[in-house]
């Protein structure tokens, strides 16, 4: 069995989501962590300091590299599964089988991600790029972005699509977490049941957590 | 349990061959009683068209007892119907009552077409099993059943595997008409035995390779397999798949 054979087989492909879904996990801990500095409430020092941290060392940019390469595979390798599967059915049902027995964010992995694609792109463009072009794209001085979080979330629309973007990220936590240690091959149930507990917690207080970050701009709670 | 008689409207689906476009049908059942099993009630059906000079609906059946895993249908949105836990011939008409509309429909998948009405080609599930689901013995004097050690754990687990009657209910309540649950009931059974050893490694990585030439979709863990299994096949046999697959697929030679 080639490494080719084994990465193009359903479960090797399966295998490249939930890899990629546990690294993109890890990088929403620290992306989760460093901006709960904001709640220091110190006008941002803190944030801006964490954020120079991760802009201006070459060993977080390195890694921010790895971070893209994963999150494209994960990308690219989710949509063409997503089609892949949806053809695998010629002829629909005319009475579907629908939610008995599975939950719908199981079903709709495809769909939130998309979704979170989309949300990504303008979460990108608001953050990310003004940032790092600002920088030359290399580790050059960084905008004051706390105060770019500020204008951002100032408008209502975009707090609206922020917090119904990180509801999606919940949704696919919620199934990916889990989905992606049984696809590593954790069958044994003491483990699966702790891993679908932490799963969901951890879908719970991301989600939380990101929500409450637009928020707490929008309602004035930070100077 | 009270015993009833029933009329129904059956709307089943008919197709003439793989080539035919098909369509729905419906036909009107009388006095159908609620101790008939659902295979029973198609009968009534059947004889019913076959005196009216009609062709009778073609539908896949054997022992009727529920382990030989001939039966299908997909009654009203469920493989085998409305019961957990339970399989199409044993389905008995009291899950209905009077005045009923019943939606029948075959398996629906790429990989099980339709040979006719709702009978589908399960051929493909012998090829996986073609590929890899056996194990070598040596010939000669039968050997002494018990001179084996087997872990009691081991044994009930591959039993419960080894459940698997190989219908294709997984393959159809999925939504990527994967054939996972059914792949990993039988490399399950074999790898959790000290039987099945030789063959271990070869025997998961030919079994995926031929599903995915076979043009099943891939697993995304929904569970609805598990749900809609008439013998409870767990999906923690997919996870043992996943962990047999991906060692055998690190630790093979080329």
């Amino acid at each position: 069995m080639t490494w080719k054979q084994v990465f193009t087989s359903s479960v090797g492909k399966k295998l490249v989501m939930g890899f990629t879904g546990i690294f993109l996990i890890l990088f929403l801990l620290v992306h989760v962590s460093l901006n709960a500095c904001i709640w220091a409430n110190d006008g941002g020092k803190m944030f801006n300091a964490g954020a120079h941290f991760m802009g201006a060392n070459v060993v977080p940019r390195i890694l921010e590299i790895g971070l893209f390469a994963g999150l494209i595979l994960h990308i690219i390798q989710g949509l063409m599964l997503e089609f892949s599967n949806r053809s695998k059915r010629g002829v629909a049902y005319a009475n579907n089988y629908g939610n008995k027995g599975s939950k719908w964010y199981s079903r709709s992995m495809g769909i939130l991600g998309t979704l979170i694609l989309l949300f990504l792109i303008l979460h990108m463009s608001n953050f990310w790029f003004p940032n790092r072009s600002h920088q030359n794209f290399m580790l050059g001085e960084e905008i004051d972005l706390y105060a770019k979080m500020k204008t951002t979330f100032s408008e209502l629309w975009v707090v609206i699509v922020y917090v119904l973007g990180c509801l999606s990220l919940g949704y696919h936590l919620a199934h990916g977490f889990q989905s992606a240690f049984k696809t590593m091959g954790v069958h044994n149930k003491k483990y699966n049941q702790i891993l679908t507990s932490i799963g969901y917690g951890f879908s719970v207080i991301i989600t939380v957590a990101f929500v409450m970050m637009p928020l707490s701009f929008y309602l004035g709670w930070l100077s | 349990m009270e015993h009833y008689n029933m009329n129904l409207t059956v709307k089943v689906w008919r197709q003439k061959n793989s080539k035919d476009k098909g369509g729905f049908v419906s036909y009107q059942v009388k006095d159908i009683s609620s101790e008939m099993s659902f295979l029973e009630m198609i009968d009534v059906l059947n004889e019913k068209l076959i005196v009216e000079g009609g062709e009778p609906i073609a539908f896949d059946h054997d022992c009727r007892e529920g382990i030989c895993g001939q039966c299908s249908l997909y009654i009203n949105g469920k493989p085998h119907g409305p019961w957990m836990a339970n399989t199409t011939c044993q389905l008995h008409m009291r899950a209905f009552k009077d005045g009923d509309t019943i939606v029948v429909e075959p398996w629906r998948a790429g990989a099980f077409p339709v040979i006719k009405d709702l009978m589908v080609d399960r051929s493909a599930f012998d090829r996986i099993i073609q590929a890899g689901g056996y194990i070598s013995v040596n010939t000669g004097n039968a050997v002494d059943g018990n001179s084996l050690p087997i872990n009691k754990d081991h044994a009930d687990a591959s039993f419960a595997a080894a459940m698997c009657i190989g219908c294709g209910a997984c393959v159809a309540a999925c939504k990527n008409s994967s054939a996972m649950l059914f792949l990993s009931a039988k490399v399950s059974h074999l790898a959790l035995l000290p039987q099945g050893e030789p063959e271990r490694k070869s025997r998961v990585l030919n079994m995926v390779a031929q599903m995915d030439k076979e043009g099943f979709g891939a697993c995304t863990n929904t569970g609805a397999c598990e749900a809609t299994c008439p013998k409870e096949i767990s999906i923690s046999n997919i996870a043992r798949l996943n962990k047999e697959y991906l060692f055998s697929s690190l630790s093979s030679d080329k």
